[in-house]
């Protein structure tokens, strides 16, 4: 399985596992857990809008998420409590639906979007989704203070005169556009099921913030493996099989 | 002589419309203020005004220049299901450790919604208390505080300006007032506002 067919979609996909449970638990943090469907959701209309107009369809998925990311905050007051994040998925869904339900092309992405294309991907979405990973780690460990701060006293950047809108809208962007690559390379329930199983078994066992990151993205990794090889070995699509693997885990540690 | 922290002449704050009854003070480096009185007659309102949460309806307020502030509300921080410890939060705010009571000290690597409500209290006060910070506004900073906590958290409030800095807080306990703050206002009903 380490010929070059497998080895270059196992790492795409492993560089994903790796930062998807940490932003997972970031998202939790901020109440926003549903942010991933909601993004992934966008990122497949995107990706869909573009290939019908005859653009890239990466492009068109990060395009959207990050329009997504950046306008939500536009509309923050009017769809305070998890309504802007439940209208994205709900608008991303009809979208992708009708595309598909219109266009043969968008029809045979749409599957892929939706049920994974992992095994598919090549050198172009390696070189894409890893120096990402990287970035966005980077990202999530500078903002990582300030997203707790704001959780635990959300009054301290109005005390301290600072303000909390590039936090924000920099932690949106990062979240929206890693959701758009997950969604093309591991379709949207399996980039749901990295954001959301380790984080939700962290946030109930782990002992701390940092060793619960750490947890998370160990979790991430092992889930990721383990899936990898048992839906080779199984000749089974891999989101469904990564998926199943997160919640037994998630049963039997939580 | 440095120049007062705080400066307020005649001031009237409150959210939609005024909701004090005109108030007038001088902070000095150094010193505890304490705001005190009857429910109702905007303690907290004018400790949100002094964070800039609130809105100043007239008067004057005036801060020294490039002040920095710490705020502790009557809102439990919402930590329960987080998985974070007393140490890391105390990191956040950048709060050291050193002279938190015997009874906290021994549970820093906790999760901190594995502590009681009260040590959880104390010690989501005791980050806000200690961060670096000029002035430091607090909210009802003893509730759910047993005798030993208040007994602590005078001694530490004193040691806080002792080191530099003003405290400005919102107390109903008289006694804990009278015992720890240099200047007392009591609040007096806002006449009514129709």
């Amino acid at each position: 399985m380490w010929s070059d067919l497998f080895l270059l979609p196992f790492l795409t996909g492993l560089c994903l596992a790796l930062i998807l449970p940490v932003l997972g638990c970031f998202l939790r943090l901020r109440d926003e857990w549903l942010a991933a469907l909601a993004y992934a959701h966008v990122a497949a209309a995107g990706a869909l809008l573009a290939l019908v107009g005859g653009l890239s369809p990466a492009f068109g998925g990060m395009a959207a998420a990050a329009l997504a990311g950046a306008s939500k905050r536009v509309f923050a007051r009017r769809l305070a409590g998890g309504a802007a994040f439940a209208l994205l998925l709900l608008a991303g869904w009809a979208v992708a639906v009708l595309l598909a339900a219109n266009q043969p092309l968008a029809e045979r992405l749409g599957h892929a979007l939706f049920d994974g294309q992992l095994y598919f991907s090549g050198g172009a979405q390696l070189a894409l989704v890893a120096p990402w990973a990287v970035f966005a780690g980077a990202m999530l460990l500078v903002l990582s203070r300030h997203l707790l701060l704001a959780r635990v006293y959300p009054d301290y950047f109005q005390a301290r005169h600072l303000r909390a809108w590039p936090v924000m809208l920099g932690f949106d962007l990062v979240a929206a556009l890693t959701l758009a690559l997950a969604t093309m390379t591991m379709g949207v329930m399996g980039g749901f099921a990295l954001i959301f199983v380790p984080a939700w078994i962290v946030f109930r066992r782990a002992p701390g913030w940092r060793r619960g990151l750490l947890l998370a993205t160990l979790l991430g990794v092992a889930g990721y493996t383990a899936a990898f090889m048992l839906a080779l070995w199984l000749d089974q699509p891999f989101g469904p099989v990564l998926a199943l693997l997160l919640i037994v885990l998630g049963l039997v540690i939580a | 002589m440095s120049a007062p922290l705080l400066r307020a002449r005649a001031l009237v704050a409150g959210w939609q419309g005024p909701a004090t009854a005109p108030l007038d003070f001088v902070l000095e480096n150094g010193r505890i203020l304490g705001l005190t009185g009857p429910n109702g007659v905007g303690k907290t309102t004018i400790l949100s005004a002094l964070a800039g949460r609130a809105r100043v309806f007239s008067g004057l307020l005036e801060m020294r220049p490039g002040l920095r502030l710490a705020l502790q509300t009557q809102d439990v921080p919402p930590v329960a299901g987080v998985p974070l410890t007393g140490r890391e939060l105390l990191e956040l705010t950048a709060a050291p450790a050193d002279g938190l009571p015997p009874w906290l000290g021994g549970r820093l690597d906790l999760r901190l919604d594995r502590l009681s409500g009260g040590q959880r209290h104390y010690l989501a006060l005791w980050a806000i208390l200690q961060a670096p910070a000029d002035l430091v506004l607090l909210d009802e900073p003893t509730n759910n505080l047993d005798a030993a906590g208040v007994a602590h958290l005078v001694t530490a409030l004193r040691e806080r300006v002792a080191s530099g800095g003003g405290v400005v807080l919102v107390s109903h306990d008289h006694d804990f007032v009278a015992q720890v703050c240099d200047q007392v206002i009591v609040l007096r009903e806002v006449p009514d506002v129709v």
